[in-house]
């Protein structure tokens, strides 16, 4: 190889790099989470079935709305602590969704927390149907 | 080796040694700011010296059911938390017993601290119990509890 075609493999080498690094920290959306949870399920989510789970208590004490309230454009409170929820509704909070890894991390613990086991992705995309077209 | 070899290995060497404290105070900052992000998330961060460090390796080994609620974090977090708090945990008040349930309102010098404070005054709607530090010390968050700055509220 040439020295010229050489350093021409390493400039591209960096971009691609750079691009790979730039993907990773492209902000997530509702939206793109809830289509990697639909390619997984086979099937698209169902927001009125989402709204359903989200006021339902699963023969528990709580439901989803217990501590965040029925309407996901509004704050919530936690039932136990106290503390304030920001809303669940994107078009509300533009926070909310924009980090599957936070996304994963709260399904866990408040479906342990309401349902005692882990939503199914069937559930998180039903629910995150209904949520991101609030 | 040619003497300005040895100088340049010698600045290298003194380089090297003198990142390692650095890198651990990094490490240990980040770790702080981890604690402070993902715990105030729901209540305030307790200073870390309100409970000795064993009950803090106790909680941060029980974070799926944390007081009645599932706060779990991953692995490599909960590692970085666990690591921090057991390196500043305890002394407080010269008190270095775990208390019962790891509860920093169940510790001795807590319970002397309020012994003041009316039951009926934890059950106010604005109080919301004794964890809820921020209700009268207002300035808790910023770890500060003088009693200069309490406003119980009514």
């Amino acid at each position: 190889m040439s020295s010229m075609s050489k350093r021409i493999t390493f400039h591209l080498a960096l971009v691609l790099c750079g691009a790979l690094i730039g993907m990773q920290a492209r902000a997530d959306s509702g939206a793109e989470q809830l289509s990697r949870y639909e390619s997984q399920i086979g099937r698209s989510g169902q927001p009125e079935q989402g709204r359903l789970f989200f006021i339902s208590k699963h023969g528990g004490e709580w439901s989803c709305a217990s501590c965040h309230t029925e309407n996901p454009k509004a704050e919530g409170k936690h039932a136990r602590t106290d503390h304030v929820l920001d809303p669940m509704a994107p078009s509300m909070n533009p926070k909310r969704f924009t980090n599957a890894a936070k996304t994963e991390k709260w399904f866990k613990r408040s479906c342990n927390d309401v349902l005692s086991r882990e939503c199914t992705p069937e559930e998180k995309a039903d629910v995150l149907a209904w949520l991101i077209t609030q | 080796m040619k003497p300005n070899h040895i100088v340049i290995g010698a600045w290298f060497v003194l380089g090297a040694l003198a990142g390692i404290p650095w890198a651990a105070n990094a490490a240990t900052a980040a770790a702080q700011t981890r604690y402070v992000q993902e715990c105030s998330a729901c209540h305030i961060a307790y200073p870390p010296k309100m409970l000795p460090a064993e009950s803090w390796k106790h909680l941060l080994g029980g974070l799926n059911q944390h007081f009645g609620n599932d706060a779990s974090l991953d692995a490599a977090t909960t590692r970085e938390i666990s690591d921090w708090l057991m390196a500043h945990g305890g002394g407080f008040r010269n008190d270095r017993e775990r208390p019962p349930e790891d509860r920093i309102t169940r510790s001795a010098w807590f319970v002397r601290q309020h012994g003041e404070i009316r039951p009926t005054v934890w059950r106010r709607a604005a109080v919301h119990g004794p964890s809820n530090c921020a209700a009268c010390h207002r300035e808790a968050s910023d770890g500060h509890f003088s009693e200069d700055d309490v406003h119980i509220p009514k």
